[in-house]
């Protein structure tokens, strides 16, 4: 009897849960038995359903600021918080472009390229504000104990490029560099390891960008097209270069376990972690927040997030969180987001940038690569 | 003199050698593992336990005009710095809320700054000698200490360190492993019956269970992408919901619940069901009264693992948008929420020390709610148990 009573009252539950989840999910029931178009409606009722509550992706080097915004405005503005996801740039971006409902806004470590931005055409969103909200520095960092290298931007290429001229600067050939040394005799006889960010990451992008790439277009333009490598930007793949996850925490737990290994990533990480890890100079300038806003440090990069203007009719907030986000009190010089390690531009570019987005002046394909 | 015993066996003491080097090594594996169970959890416990507590100041707190309009100034500069921001934050609307404040300088326990907090705790900080010095003297002065953290048991995910709570990450896996039940347990259960009851044994059911055991064993990250394509892109539900990760996790642990039950309901002496056919029973009042009352005991204690695992499933969940920045205490299943381990797994990648205890903290939580769900599977299994 016992038995029967327990299995009569479990199933009794488990089917009064399932039809009181069935009104809360109209999806799951009516595809079942209904087929694909009525799901389209299905979809817009949730929705609607889901309020007032912006949908953020993107960038995991914005993702920091994105969230201190995010949680001010749900704090303070009488509006749910924003959810802010960190999917990378790319990733961030992807989802942006494939359709007109969310994600509202996509967050970058870099500006939209042509050919996103032809595939968010593609799909419909066309109505895109830019906004860019200041700079970051990509740092390579070692552990605090070991003295800090005096790197130029050729060298770090010749540590982490997939293939490199070789020593006659007659050819093109895999990177055969294992020790710092090899490259040049003033730099420390130790092993090259270097940990950094996975393919998806923004800041992997940007690193390539303005390293490998800024070498192979610029001082190597000539070899590398005649090598056939027009625009090179590979990193080495033989396991001196270790990706390693969106997490940068990670990257600082590693580093102060290999003494000599480098890490590579934001400068607001290296600011907050001054006490475990410390930055190489870069041409000769210590990556610095003031060397990094006057382009003396020649890593750095511009921070944005990008806004499907049309949404504002579903996400009245929209406004709100973007008006939030380009103000004094956040990217300004004694901003919220400057504590958390975000470069702020100049007042002027910053005044216009502000003006700029707050007009919602539409994103055109002019000007991006 | 030995050679002539019958019953001398000159292997033995080689044999007796053997079983003893057999017993050490199976020793030192179970002491092995032992020990890093007991490393892992005095590791936890030792961080986790001050995330229980968190420092308050005893401070003289200005409430006029102008300290509404910039909060800062409501609290004197000496001790500006060692104030939470979200206090700063929160003032000027607790002030209009409780107009009976204002225009009065009132001494009241405010919310520390995370790095006082650390200090207090003989962790890493970034005081200065001169915030030492004052901080030191407050705590000579009675004026700064450690309380119950109820902020950590009663908001949500926050970018301010010592503002930022587990609760809302609870409820999410509340809402998310409700749905999880209510989509795998009967469906599972009922296909477990099926299967077992009704289906005829051909190519076809074997063919379904060597699939279905298959499903069981599938890396829980491609559950996630099944989830992804079906419920986000198809059905159009939304994203980072517990609704969707409900399901998706439901779907991870339909096979096991369906593979349990199976078992369960196999063990079920065939004895029985022939004797209830013999009285004339239709297969239903067989099933229904019979051989599932029989076979819950089994059914549950698989179920409740399988849910145990959805529960601490972080991987499935990163597809399907709910690993991200969410604060807010969901309140239905279509609004976004997180879940508990990946509340820890979002904490992890934080620098600051009081993230580091707090993912502690949260993990002795997670820990307690699977140890619990673990103990129940076991209760239910001896309580009901039937040796045949």
């Amino acid at each position: 009897m016992i038995f029967r009573k327990s299995v009569l009252s479990l199933v009794a539950i488990a089917t009064l849960a399932f039809v009181g989840c069935e009104k809360s999910q109209n999806s799951e029931s009516q595809t079942a038995s209904a087929g694909a178009e009525k799901n389209e409606t299905a979809s817009v009722q949730t929705n609607e359903k889901s309020e007032n509550q912006i949908k953020m992706v993107g960038s995991s080097t914005v993702y920091p600021f994105a969230s201190a915004v995010a949680e001010e405005l749900g704090a303070t503005g009488g509006v749910p918080t924003p959810v802010v996801e960190s999917t990378g740039t790319g990733g961030g971006m992807e989802m942006f472009c494939k359709s007109k409902d969310a994600p509202d806004i996509t967050n970058a470590s870099r500006a939209m390229k042509l050919k996103e931005f032809e595939e968010c055409k593609k799909n419909g969103v066309t109505n895109i504000t830019q906004a860019q909200i200041g700079f970051d520095g990509i740092v390579l960092a070692q552990d605090k104990g070991t003295t800090a290298m005096n790197l130029t931007r050729n060298q770090i290429f010749l540590a982490v490029s997939a293939k490199v001229p070789s020593k006659d600067g007659k050819s093109v050939i895999d990177n055969p560099y294992k020790n710092w040394n090899e490259i040049d005799a003033s730099l420390p006889a130790s092993p090259i390891m270097v940990y950094g960010p996975p393919k998806s990451s923004g800041t992997r992008d940007s690193f390539e960008e303005m390293v490998v790439e800024h070498m192979t277009t610029k001082d190597y333009k000539d070899l590398y097209e005649g090598a056939g490598l027009k625009k090179f930007k590979d990193i080495r793949t033989d396991g001196l270069y270790v990706e390693s996850g969106e997490n940068d925490n990670l990257i600082v737990q590693k580093l102060t376990k290999d003494k000599t290994a480098v890490g590579v990533f934001g400068y607001s990480f290296l600011e907050e972690n001054g006490d475990k890890v410390a930055g190489a100079t870069v041409d000769g300038a210590t990556p610095t927040s003031e060397n990094i806003a006057s382009g003396k440090y020649p890593i750095s990069r511009s921070l944005f997030f990008y806004i499907k203007n049309d949404r504002v009719a579903q996400v009245p907030a929209l406004t709100k969180y973007v008006e939030l986000f380009m103000s004094e009190k956040m990217i300004g010089e004694r901003g919220n987001l400057k504590k958390l390690g975000l470069i702020p531009m100049d007042k002027a570019t910053r005044d216009a940038m502000i003006k700029d987005v707050l007009a919602k002046k539409q994103l055109s394909g002019d000007g991006l690569k | 003199m030995s050679t002539h015993n019958p019953f001398f066996d000159p292997t033995l003491k080689k044999r007796h050698l053997a079983d003893k080097i057999f017993k050490f090594v199976a020793l030192s594996a179970l002491l092995i593992a032992v020990s890093f169970l007991v490393i892992f959890f005095t590791d936890i416990i030792s961080k986790g336990l001050p995330s229980y507590k968190q420092a308050y100041v005893n401070l003289p707190v200005t409430y006029n005009k102008d300290t509404v309009a910039d909060s800062s100034y409501a609290i004197d500069e000496e001790h500006y710095e060692l104030v939470s921001r979200a206090w700063y934050r929160d003032m000027p609307m607790y002030a209009t809320a409780h107009p009976e404040v204002m225009n009065k300088t009132t001494k009241e326990w405010v919310l520390a700054d995370d790095e006082v907090d650390q200090y207090l705790k003989g962790h890493a900080h970034t005081l200065t000698d001169e915030q030492k010095v004052v901080v030191d003297k407050m705590i000579k002065e009675g004026s700064v200490e450690l309380q119950f953290n109820s902020i950590f048991f009663s908001t949500g995910d926050s970018k301010i360190p010592e503002n930022s709570g587990f609760l809302s990450s609870v409820v999410g896996s509340i809402l998310t492993i409700f749905i999880c039940i209510a989509f795998a347990f009967p469906i599972g259960v009922m296909s477990a019956i099926y299967l077992e009851e009704f289906a005829k044994q051909g190519k076809v059911s074997t063919f379904l269970e060597i699939n279905i055991n298959n499903l069981a064993a599938v890396p829980s990250i491609l559950f996630g992408l099944l989830g992804l394509a079906i419920f986000i892109n198809l059905f159009g539900m939304p994203r980072s919901s517990a609704l969707v990760g409900g399901l998706t996790l439901g779907l991870m642990t339909l096979p096991v619940i369906i593979v349990a039950g199976r078992t369960a309901l196999r063990s079920v002496p065939a004895s029985i069901r022939q004797a209830a056919y013999g009285l004339g029973l239709t297969k239903w009042q067989v099933v229904k009264d019979h051989v599932l009352p029989l076979g819950m005991p089994g059914i549950l204690t698989g179920s409740i693992i399988g849910i145990a695992r959805a529960m601490g499933e972080t991987a499935p969940l990163i597809i399907v948008g709910m690993i991200a920045f969410i604060p807010d205490i969901p309140t239905s299943f279509t609004q976004a929420s997180t879940v508990m381990p990946a509340q820890i797994f979002t904490w992890a990648g934080m620098p600051e020390g009081a993230y580091v205890e707090r993912v502690s903290g949260a993990i002795m939580i997670l820990l307690g709610v699977l140890l619990t769900m673990n103990a129940l599977a076991i209760y239910f299994r001896k309580k009901y148990e039937i040796k045949w």
